[in-house]
């Protein structure tokens, strides 16, 4: 048995969209931070259906290089995260606006 | 020849200091006598031609080349340019030796004599040029020269400023020169004076018509104003008398203020062309030499009365050029050139021998012990006066016969300025040399007496010998009755058709000199009657009207300078500060606030960042799908 394409899409765009509306409201660094996988990998789904359905390799090649970004933005993000959690035992976002205008 | 005070200008110029004090006044002496001698071997040259191969021109080499404009580096040499340079190298060597006496013990020697050879070289410079621009070079150079010469003294706030003077007038009749050199060239198509193809200048005036031809005379004119010295540019004359002595000697006698004379001399076949342009260069002149009469009769510095000597002389030669008689003119240059070299020197003796005393009312009976210096400085006395036999007699006589034959009424003006010319040199002479000693007493404003005066050096005396018999006999340059033999018949050549040839009788002129010398001898008497008192406080023969020279500098500060200078002002406080700084503050504080307003923007809340993206990206949603939907 075999969904069609649409569901995967659809499944996409929920995925997408719970993590956008959580980066947009929660405040700790590490669920925004997941919030921003959810969102990749909505966005990698999305790329793998449609390589399916236009049978072009292209979109499943550059998921891989997604995936190769993300894992090297966590690392550094949550490099970030960690440094800052030592210095000031605070993950979250909101206290950290030291680069106010 | 003009290359050998340059050379002596270039080695002073690396090792004057090294040389020092006397071995560069000696250097610079030696190149200007060197140029004298070589003028000399010229005028041989150019005398052993006939008289109608007289004139040589020869080109160097090309300086630049613009569109049809050729402006080669060239000499002119005829008997007007010869005659120049033979009193110009001739007076400036002797000038230059007694200044070897007068400027011993100056710090800054080698820097004096440095800017008199360059001086020397641009004045022959501007003498022998073939071309207007090449002339106007000498010009400069010649002007700037006496800026730096006039300034020389420049600690002292008076001589920096006199010399900012000399240099602004000089400026403004050289705008003149300019524009005379762009109409000339617009319509001729040249600036060489003659030869060459077309013929140059005095080749195409045809091209002239009588407008053009005039406009060309008047700022021509404007430019020998500056630099001659007369109405209305005169007023930094006399203040160039802030210069060292042998300075004032220089710029009066030998070379700036002729500069002017040459120029309109030279340009005889342009002035032919325009009649109404004559007429102006003739009132002008009288006015002048009559203005500068009358102000010399009531100056107080013994230099000051020689300098409005100069430019009432100066006139006399420009109204001489204003009548066609070029050769009178330039006859009388010589002659000035001679008696007031002379008279500056002499002056500088005194001044030399007093202690740098310059007023007049502090002088007296120096005869007695300066007799090297009365004697010499007398005859330059009579010369200048026109007593007959001397220079000045001969020289002012065909000046005056020429106007005569042409402006009745300006001849009448110059008769009475020889009656005043005699007049102001008699008191002149009788406040320094005659009376009772006065340089022993303390000053009116309380300066100490000064010790008795001294004779100068012999080497500042041989100048004057030199100069006091040249003064004496240059009169037989050109005595009438051997008019055709002589000098006259010299110059003739150049001038040509331009001189105006109807020659008085000789009845008449016989009639003019015993007019000339009865005024000479009016004013002599007058001026002894006067000032041979011992009382020399005499306010009554000394307005302040003339003392301050007819007002004629308050009339400038009136009418140009402080509304110019309350026009500066105005652009200061008022266009500087408000319009142009206003702008300038004004994009300064535009950035500021468009910057500070932007900075709210920038929250520092992760958030906020977030939702702008996302806002971002729905309105590029919502933009990418409506334009879907309508197309």
């Amino acid at each position: 048995m075999s969904l069609s394409a649409g569901w995967y899409l659809g499944l996409a765009a929920l995925v997408f969209a719970i993590g956008a509306v959580g980066l947009l409201v929660r405040r700790n660094v590490l669920i925004m931070f997941m919030c921003i996988e959810l969102m990749l990998n909505a966005a990698n789904l999305t790329f793998v259906t449609f390589a399916r359905v236009l049978n072009d390799i292209g979109g499943q090649a550059l998921v891989f290089f997604v995936l190769v970004v993300a894992a090297a933005e966590v690392v550094v993000g949550l490099g970030i995260v960690v440094t800052n959690f030592r210095r000031r035992s605070t993950t979250v976002s909101d206290d950290l606006h030291s680069l106010k205008g | 020849m003009p290359l050998l005070p340059l050379a002596g200008f270039v080695v002073l110029l690396f090792a004057g200091r090294r040389l020092g004090d006397p071995l560069a006044g000696w250097i610079a002496t030696a190149a200007v006598a060197g140029s004298f001698v070589v003028a000399c071997f010229v005028l041989g040259g150019v005398l052993s031609q006939p008289e109608t191969h007289r004139v040589f021109v020869h080109n160097y080499f090309t300086w630049f080349q613009v569109g049809t404009l050729r402006v080669p580096v060239g000499i002119l040499v005829d008997p007007l340019s010869i005659t120049m340079c033979m009193f110009i190298t001739g007076v400036s060597a002797l000038i230059h030796l007694y200044s070897v006496g007068y400027m011993k013990g100056d710090p800054d020697y080698p820097k004096f004599f440095l800017y008199l050879n360059l001086f020397v070289f641009s004045m022959l410079l501007l003498v022998l040029a073939n071309n207007l621009l090449l002339t106007f070079v000498g010009w400069e150079g010649v002007g700037v020269c006496s800026y730096w010469l006039v300034s020389y003294w420049f600690y002292r706030d008076s001589a920096a400023s006199a010399g900012k003077k000399a240099f602004i007038y000089n400026r403004i009749g050289d705008a003149g020169f300019l524009l005379a050199m762009f109409l000339i060239f617009e319509k001729t198509h040249t600036l060489v004076y003659e030869g060459g193809p077309g013929g140059g200048i005095f080749g195409q005036l045809g091209h002239l018509g009588g407008g053009t031809a005039t406009a060309a005379v008047l700022l021509l004119f404007v430019a020998a104003t500056g630099k001659s010295a007369q109405i209305p540019l005169f007023n930094w004359l006399p203040d160039a008398m802030e210069g060292p002595t042998p300075v004032s000697a220089l710029i009066h006698a030998a070379t700036m203020v002729t500069a002017g004379v040459y120029l309109l001399c030279r340009m005889n076949h342009l002035l032919a062309l325009s009649h109404a342009g004559t007429e102006v260069i003739a009132i002008i002149g009288g006015i002048t030499a009559f203005v500068a009469a009358t102000i010399a009769c009531a100056q107080q510095d013994i230099k000051k009365v020689l300098a409005f000597s100069t430019v009432s002389q100066i006139g006399y030669m420009i109204l001489a050029v204003g009548s066609g008689a070029y050769i009178a003119a330039v006859f009388l240059m010589v002659a000035h050139a001679f008696f007031k070299g002379l008279l500056f020197l002499g002056a500088g003796s005194v001044i030399h021998g007093l202690d740098d005393e310059q007023d007049l009312k502090r002088m007296g009976a120096l005869r007695k012990t300066m007799k090297w210096t009365t004697v010499t400085f007398s005859v330059g006395w009579l010369a200048i006066a026109g007593i007959p036999p001397l220079a000045g007699f001969w020289s002012k006589g065909d000046v005056l016969d020429n106007v005569y034959a042409h402006y009745k009424l300006l001849w009448a003006l110059g008769l009475f300025t020889a009656i005043l010319t005699a007049y102001y040199m008699t008191r002149l002479e009788v406040l320094t040399f005659g009376g009772d000693p006065r340089w022993d007493k303390v000053g009116p404003h309380g300066e100490p007496a000064h010790h008795a005066p001294h004779e100068s050096p012999w080497i500042m005396r041989l100048p004057l010998v030199v100069l006091a018999v040249l003064s004496f006999f240059a009169g037989l340059l050109d005595l009438p009755w051997i008019h055709h033999d002589s000098f006259a018949g010299w110059l003739a050549p150049v001038f040509g058709t331009s001189l105006f040839n109807d020659r008085l009788h000789t009845g008449s002129q016989w009639a003019l000199a015993l007019t000339d010398t009865a005024a000479a001898i009016i004013g002599l008497i007058i001026g002894y009657g006067l000032w041979k008192g011992t009382r020399v406080d005499k306010p009554e023969l000394e307005p302040q009207f003339l003392q301050r020279v007819w007002y004629w500098d308050d009339f400038y500060d009136t009418v140009i300078g402080r509304p110019s200078q309350r026009l500066a002002t105005f652009f200061a406080w008022v266009v500087d500060a408000r319009i142009i700084d206003g702008a300038v503050n004004g994009a300064a504080t535009l950035v500021r606030s468009t910057g500070s307003a932007a900075r709210k923007l920038q929250t520092g809340y992760v958030r906020n960042y977030a939702l702008g993206i996302a806002l971002g990206l729905a309105a590029l949603i919502v933009f990418l799908l409506s334009r879907t939907w309508w197309s």
